[in-house]
């Protein structure tokens, strides 16, 4: 135990807050805390693929919203398919139905959400900094347009899925099952960023944010380690999407615009960029102000704001930063 | 003898349970847009809610409110907290379609009743009815149909049409020609949010248009009318009482006067009810009532009828005694159609100065005792 | 479709292009000078539109609620610069991203809670009310070429004022190397100020200029922001000059989009859908521009620090 770092303690006392929490919650007969743990949970996840691309690549992507999304609308089309027992499409006389199987529909989230990861990844890594940010945007705006005007899955107007998708034959509506099946879904996601980071793809992308040529140098192309980041980063907020899109029984248009964008990398600059757990605490904080202040009153966005202000103001690296100190390269 | 004896106490003893039972308070959660962009339509319908409520002084009657910033997640947030918390038994309030089909759905899967004082996406109309909801406004298609059979009547024959590009804009310009006998002369889709008309209205002058029909809620009408005064255009224009209505033409200024637009309520109906409406919201707020504050007001007043009549906890009781729609509207003649949507009159209302105030005065009636037509897809 | 209604058309887009140019040019000059993505530039948008309405609304004067726009956004601007975002320029990027948001959310409530939610009023000068007719071919909002006449008339005089003044030249010094001309002597906080508040001041012209013409409303800067931003990236960031051919394409590409796009699609397809369709593609048209320019050219098409 002598070993650990602040940053390590800080990191098992979070495990330790999200696995305690919706317990007392459960206890004290709250369900409405695990559903408001539950967002945390699956927007911490979104925050963890992002910061694969930013904190480790230094991709500052605006347009995670369209993954994110894109995760969302493919459990939402795939279950209203399934409720409707509409027939999808057919390819050469293989029949597509629909399905309410999460076990079905992660896998095709994180498949769609790849390819079209790569397609903008491969044009959008050929800019960097402001560029990169920007050009990642105007991809994300263009899906969001179409959603919004594409009527087959209801436009604006979004796409209820009215009962929650199936697991294993569990209950999902029950709010602590479906909580259980986020956190661990987060809970290996970031075992496995944590695997990443220290593995060979780890130090080279690393390297790549730091110093391109003299990684070209030793014969590994940056860009390919670059492109391969981006899209696992995109997957991770890809399979978020699909459990938001569940946790609401409902996706829109509104998963895609770049206000999500937006706070997706809120969650992680607030709470720490490159930092494991930066985005549980970033979204944990961002939701609990959003949720307590909104109760209070109608200005809550203000106040938000001076949060915000003052968190970036006094606390450097964002808030693990501030506790955990800078980091320590081990 | 004996036997009518037994009937009786019977009877006391149930009455005596039922008015028990009345006693039972209701608790309702308000969903609205309080700020960011169309947050007056959220204040509004709020303000003539807690009217009603304050006016009737039901101490069985508790209201909360919370705003959704017009993001559907935060709404569906809202709803979870209301029903799983604060254990609402009526959720109310929505502004938008989008929030609507957000929260709607899954609210009344769980048993609870919603009230819709604005949004009527048509999903909600048709197939997907549902007994527990209720529209006190208006399908979203009824004040396009109108402004189409008005615009017929008056003997228009080649009106241009434009709205977003969204679903509501969709049925809106579908809901404007269904009821229009005759052809557009064009028809635009906008991109949803757009500030900037200049290229629509050089293609409306281009077009040999002979009057507008447009639908663009909130700034984007706002934005589209001062532009189009600006460019010189004189076709006469009709809209949906959304771009014309209390809150928003002091904002649009003088450009809105003449305007025609359609509305299920204007603040001259002359019924008793809405007249005390009107004088009790401008004396109470400081300002006129708008359209939306009297969907706010009615909804109030449905839910505190049906509480005269039925307990909230027996939820089919409850339900008959929503349909009945047993209050004074200040719309007029209310009732619900078979999928629990208004049957009602839509009016063509103009733009006028009164006492250096833009406001409307009714000149007539585009439809009479109107219901919708997905009716018939609701099983209902 | 008649070359009037082309030239028409043309007008619009260039007239959207000086909108932009107004709101971009504080942007990149911000971007340019000292390094800060400044999220809050809408804001500031919002600023120039509200203190207008207003001072329009108690003086009966658009005049002098467009000097009032100036001068409003700009002292918001230096209050903010020497307030918060002086304590940014040595940060990382992702710290201003999230310090401005910060700042939006705050200058949004705000408004909202001084001016409540209902748009305010704000209609054109008497003056420019009435349509003119260009060459006896169209007639055409006289507003909307007074606008177009300020759009060229900044572009000129920040020409001018960074390429022959003294503090262009220490601009220009700024953007090339910061710690020079601190041994300089050059005041470098004044310096920071007085840029930032000089790209207020224009955002706010754009917002009071544009309210006239649109609603003014909390929120009215956020789709505005996007698009300045856009136009920077498309011109190279921290270029003057890129971001006046930037605002130029986005204007106009915009502006031809929504018009012609429409119009294919109608000779091949039914009108409604021609419409829809059309309508959509015409709304990511800018943003395809963006992208295509960005894969040729990653630094924008004119590259202003190398």
């Amino acid at each position: 135990m002598a070993n650990l770092t602040i940053e390590h303690k800080l990191n098992i006392f979070l495990v330790l807050l999200l696995l305690v929490l919706p317990a007392i919650a459960l206890i004290l007969d709250e369900p409405f805390y695990i559903t408001l743990a539950t967002k945390v949970v699956i927007l911490a996840l979104a925050g963890v693929g992002l910061n694969l691309a930013l904190g480790l690549g230094g991709l500052g992507s605006f347009g995670h919203a369209a993954f994110f999304g894109i995760g969302g609308y493919i459990a939402g089309i795939l279950a209203s398919h399934s409720l409707n027992a509409e027939l999808m499409f057919s390819v050469l006389g293989v029949e597509f139905d629909g399905t309410t199987n999460m076990l079905l529909i992660w896998p095709l989230a994180l498949l769609v959400s790849a390819l079209v990861a790569v397609f903008i990844g491969y044009f959008s890594l050929r800019t960097k900094g402001v560029y990169f940010i920007m050009i990642t945007l105007a991809f994300a705006q263009m899906i969001y347009y179409f959603a919004i005007a594409w009527p087959a899955y209801g436009g604006e107007d979004g796409l209820s899925i009215y009962v929650r998708n199936q697991f294993l034959g569990l209950n999902t509506l029950d709010p602590i099952i479906f909580y259980g099946i986020c956190f661990s879904l987060l809970m290996s996601v970031l075992l496995l960023v944590w695997r990443l980071k220290n593995s060979h793809f780890g130090s080279a992308l690393q390297a790549a944010r730091q110093n391109e040529q003299r990684l070209a140098a030793v014969g590994i192309p940056p860009f390919g380690i670059k492109l391969t980041a981006f899209v696992i980063s995109a997957m991770i907020t890809a399979l978020a999407g699909a459990l938001f899109a569940d946790l609401n029984r409902f996706v829109s248009p509104d998963m895609l615009s770049w206000h999500t964008s937006g706070e997706i990398m809120i969650f992680v600059i607030l709470g720490g960029v490159g930092r494991l757990f930066g985005p549980v605490v970033g979204a944990g904080l961002f939701i609990l102000f959003e949720y307590f202040l909104g109760g209070l009153t109608e200005h809550w966005a203000l106040f938000l704001g001076i949060v915000l202000l003052a968190v970036v103001l006094f606390a450097r690296g964002g808030l693990v930063g501030l506790i955990a100190g800078e980091v320590k390269h081990d | 003898m004996k036997k009518l004896a037994i009937a009786v106490a019977l009877g006391l003893t149930m009455s005596a349970v039922s008015l028990q039972l009345l006693a039972s308070p209701v608790k309702v959660g308000m969903i609205t847009t309080l700020t960011g962009g169309g947050a007056s339509l959220g204040i509004d319908i709020r303000d003539g809610f807690m009217l009603a409520v304050k006016q009737a002084g039901n101490a069985d009657l508790s209201v909360v409110v919370e705003d959704d910033a017009r993001k559907p997640p935060l709404a569906v947030q809202i709803a979870d907290k209301m029903i799983q918390r604060e254990k609402v038994d009526i959720l109310t309030g929505i502004v938008w379609s989008n929030l609507a089909m957000a929260v709607v759905p899954s609210a009344v899967a769980q048993g609870k009743f919603y009230l819709s004082p604005n949004a009527g996406p048509s999903a909600l109309a048709g197939k997907r009815c549902h007994k527990n909801y209720f529209n006190v406004a208006w399908q979203n298609d009824n004040l396009h149909e109108a402004m189409g059979s008005y615009a017929s009547n008056e003997g228009f024959t080649k009106p241009y049409i434009l709205a977003p590009n969204y679903p509501a804009g969709k049925d809106a310009l579908v809901g404007f020609k269904r009821m229009f006998k005759g052809e557009a002369s064009g028809e635009i889709y906008t991109k949803l949010g757009q500030k900037d008309y200049a290229a629509e209205i050089a293609q409306i002058r281009a077009s040999g248009a002979d009057s507008i029909y447009f639908f663009l809620p909130g700034g984007m009408g706002i934005s589209f009318m001062k532009q189009l005064t600006q460019s010189g255009i004189k076709l006469p224009v009709m809209g949906p009482a959304f771009s014309f209505d209390q809150g928003i033409l002091k904002a649009v200024g003088k450009a809105a006067l003449g305007v025609k637009n359609s509305s299920q309520w204007s603040k001259d109906i002359d019924n008793v009810a809405n007249q005390a409406f009107v004088k009790s919201f401008n004396s109470e707020y400081g300002r006129l009532p708008s359209l939306y504050a009297s969907q706010g007001f009615d909804t109030a007043n449905l839910i505190l009828s049906a509480m005269k009549t039925a307990d909230v906890k027996d939820a089919d009781a409850f339900r008959t005694a929503l349909l009945a729609a047993n209050f004074d509207s200040v719309r007029g003649d209310f009732k619900f159609n078979a999928n629990q949507h208004p049957i009602q009159n839509i009016y063509v209302r103009e733009v006028i100065e009164e006492n250096g105030i833009l406001t409307n005065k009714i000149v007539a009636t585009a439809l009479e005792n109107h219901g919708n037509v997905y009716a018939s897809e609701c099983s209902l | 479709m008649t070359a009037i209604l082309l030239l028409e058309q043309l007008l619009n887009g260039l007239q959207f292009a000086m909108m932009l140019f107004l709101m971009s040019a504080g942007l990149t000059l911000v971007f340019g000078v000292m390094g800060l993505i400044n999220l809050a530039h809408g804001v500031l948008y919002m600023v120039g539109a509200f203190a207008c309405a207003i001072i329009a609304g108690l003086t009966g004067s658009f005049w002098l609620g467009l000097l009032a726009s100036l001068v409003a956004a700009a002292m918001a601007g230096a209050l903010v610069e020497v307030g918060v975002i002086r304590k940014l320029y040595r940060r990382d990027h992702l710290d201003q991203v999230l310090a401005t948001y910060a700042l939006i959310l705050i200058f949004s409530g705000g408004t909202r809670w001084l001016f409540g939610a209902f748009p305010l009023y704000l209609d054109v000068p008497q003056i420019l009310s009435t349509p003119v007719n260009l060459f006896g071919l169209l007639d055409y909002s006289s507003y909307r070429l007074f606008i177009i006449a300020v759009g060229i008339a900044v572009a000129l005089g920040l020409y001018f004022l960074i390429a022959r003044t003294r503090l262009g030249m220490r601009i220009r010094a700024g953007k090339s190397d910061r710690e020079m001309i601190a041994a300089l002597g050059v005041d470098i906080r004044t310096l920071y100020t007085l840029v930032f508040a000089l790209g207020a001041a224009l955002a706010g012209l754009a917002g009071a200029l544009l309210g006239a013409l649109q609603s003014v409303e909390v929120g009215m800067g956020d789709s505005v922001l996007i698009l300045a931003f856009v136009v920077i990236v498309i011109g190279g960031i921290g270029s003057i000059k890129g971001a006046f051919i930037g605002a130029l394409l986005v204007g106009l590409v915009d502006t031809m989009g929504r018009f012609l796009l429409p119009y294919l699609f109608a000779l091949v397809l039914p009108p409604d859908s021609a419409a829809s369709i059309g309508g959509a593609l015409s709304s990511v048209a800018i943003y395809i521009l963006m992208a295509v320019i960005l894969i040729v050219k990653p630094k924008g098409l004119i590259a202003a620090n190398g």
